[in-house]
């Protein structure tokens, strides 16, 4: 019934013609940054440079002080996988409890996680910096760990509850007449198990740390240890249409995080699609 | 109001709790009820530091919503003043129709975009998962360098200007982000762009759990195209627009980062939405009261939002 047949042929040239103009951007972005400055309002904005040079990107690498786009590449990394652990860690454990247990508070704690889902976070900014302050966690990455790991438990422990509530308890059941403690359940039984749950939370919480522009910015105020996007913020405020180096640092941004979509694309899209029911 | 209760309940079945289970190690099976597994307080680090990062701060903050304090020093209670200021300002109030605007208008629009392609890609076609892998690149890309992207493909000297004078429409070219009718437009177009991806994969994986053989049944009997998209399709993934509905006008109500990397706001406020807003009135303008009041009232448009979506997918009877 459903075969290919020449219709289907021209719904997907169709769709690598709309694919292209989505993804021009891409284009302008990469042609922009390989023009030296000599080219860069002598030459059409759409046209790809005529003498294409790295420049632009040794000029990025090799920036020192707020902008030192290789120390926010570090930090970012550093900051991300402490976020990614103490989510993991958490979150799991929260998860397993608040979904395993018959108590009624456990309902209660579920929707208190839910509900801190949607929370705008503007309105604790203040609150919550001046309690930073005062703990000495500003200015710091152990600091920003923590306060990841804050903000975006909730969304772990849901991701974690919806996939323990899809899993039977067969297993544990079998592991306690056999004879093994509670802790040695959740470490040897559970916590093998639940690979794809921890999978899909540490993609979102890749993304959205390494992503993160505004909390790394007030929290890491003024401190040499500055993360990627702020790096590249504080290098493009010293610029004014330099483009072409705007462009340089912002593909320097992208590139792990596009070459890690594009290593694991099945697991993200996965993870997005089916993270998210229920 | 659960958040206030908790600590009290937990409190309370502590002890209980303690005198039931001597030993936590030992291989003790519970007498009666459901089997048990893992201890309630291994629950404790996790909601102590959502309770302290969520709910305290956001308490605090909604405490001085009531209030003149300025971020430093003394403050003054001051009632409901912060939402009357609200209300009877003309910026905050287009903050408001402009937040609206961009949250339901990039749904609208990148569930449409995101549905259209979702059902190109269905089935059959060769390339699927390359094309899959291409239209969902923008989402993994920080909302920064997004903004910058566009910004250069919006500016006066970009690519968008130079294609329209390119195909001869060179007096419609304009500085699209400094133009107060068009730059909201700007935001939208960027809104989509990065949210379209997400809300293709979503479709996507509601799409491949239609069963083959009730469309090719349809087909058969004589349904058309939009018959079947109408009475097939779309009842069996009406969860899946549920959740990416949901998640987008969430999403786009809190927007922020690619509006201050965008257009700062600006220009004369035409691009200002409640969460730009409540940054700037908090952390610039020094006025933390009326920052604080805004970002309650964005709060409550939030719950209230999400709270509607749940109730409007759950009285469905597909579900």
């Amino acid at each position: 019934m459903f075969r290919y047949t020449k219709l289907t042929l021209l719904r997907e040239v169709g769709l690598w013609a709309l694919a292209l103009v989505f993804l021009a951007p891409f284009y302008f972005l990469v042609t922009t940054a390989l023009k030296p400055d000599s080219e860069l309002f002598t030459t059409s904005a759409l046209a790809p440079p005529t003498n294409p040079d790295f420049s632009n990107f040794i000029d990025v690498l090799t920036a020192t002080g707020n902008s030192n786009v290789v120390m926010g590449l570090v930090n970012s990394a550093i900051i991300t996988a402490g976020s990614i652990v103490g989510l993991i860690a958490l979150g799991s454990i929260t998860g397993y409890v608040i979904t395993r247990s018959t108590r009624r508070w456990s309902k209660g704690a579920y929707y208190l996680f839910l509900i801190a889902i949607i929370l705008p976070g503007q309105l604790g900014a203040v609150p919550l910096y001046m309690g930073a302050r005062a703990l000495g966690l500003t200015g710091s990455a152990w600091g920003l760990i923590i306060l990841y790991t804050g903000m975006l438990l909730p969304l772990s422990i849901f991701l974690y509850a919806n996939f323990f509530r899809g899993l039977g308890t067969d297993y544990e059941e079998a592991a306690t007449i056999d004879g093994a403690s509670k802790s040695q359940i959740f470490s040897k039984v559970v916590f093998p198990m639940m690979a794809p749950a921890t999978g899909t939370v540490t993609i979102f919480a890749g993304l959205i740390v390494w992503n993160d522009f505004f909390t790394s910015l007030i929290f890491l105020g003024g401190s040499a240890n500055q993360t990627l996007p702020v790096a590249m913020y504080y290098y493009i405020g010293s610029l004014v249409s330099q483009w072409n180096s705007i462009f340089a640092i912002v593909i320097v941004s992208m590139i792990p995080i596009l070459a890690l979509f594009l290593f694991a694309q099945k697991r993200f899209i996965q993870g997005f699609s089916g993270g998210l029911k229920g | 109001m659960t958040a206030t209760m908790q600590p009290k309940s937990e409190a309370a079945e502590a002890p209980r709790r303690g005198k039931r289970t001597p030993g936590a190690g030992e291989n003790t099976r519970p007498r009666r009820g459901p089997m048990q597994f893992g201890h309630w307080w291994w629950a404790l680090p996790g909601i102590a530091l959502v309770f302290a990062i969520h709910y305290v701060a956001t308490g605090i903050g909604g405490f001085f919503a009531f209030t003149n304090w300025t971020g430093i020093g003394s403050f003054k209670i001051t009632g409901w003043t912060n939402f009357e200021a609200i209300f009877k300002d003309p910026t905050k109030l287009g903050a408001l129709s402009n937040t609206l605007f961009l949250a339901f208008g990039s749904v609208l629009l990148g569930n449409i975009a995101g549905l259209v392609i979702a059902l190109g890609l269905n089935r059959v076609v060769k390339t699927r998962y390359i094309l899959r892998t291409l239209f969902f690149m923008p989402v993994v890309l920080s909302p920064l360098a997004t903004a910058y992207i566009w910004k250069y493909i919006f500016d006066f000297d970009g690519p968008l200007n130079a294609f329209l004078t390119a195909i001869g429409a060179g007096d419609q070219a304009k500085p699209w982000l400094a133009d107060p009718q068009w730059a909201i437009w700007t935001v939208l177009v960027v809104l989509v762009w990065s949210s379209t991806g997400f809300a293709m994969v979503i479709f996507m994986a509601g799409l491949a759990g239609v069963p083959v053989e009730v469309e090719e049944a349809a087909a058969i009997d004589g349904a058309n195209l939009w018959q079947r998209f109408r009475n097939v399709t779309l009842p069996a993934i009406r969860p899946a627009v549920a959740i990416a509905t949901t998640l987008g006008i969430v999403q786009g109500l809190r927007v922020f980062d690619p509006i201050m990397a965008l257009t700062g706001g600006g220009p004369a406020g035409a691009t200002e939405t409640l969460a730009t807003l409540v940054y700037k009135q908090a952390f610039a303008l020094g006025n933390f009261g009326g920052g604080a009041a805004l970002a309650l009232v964005l709060a409550a448009i939030i719950l209230i939002f999400a709270v509607l979506q749940q109730r409007l997918t759950r009285s469905n009877p597909e579900d």
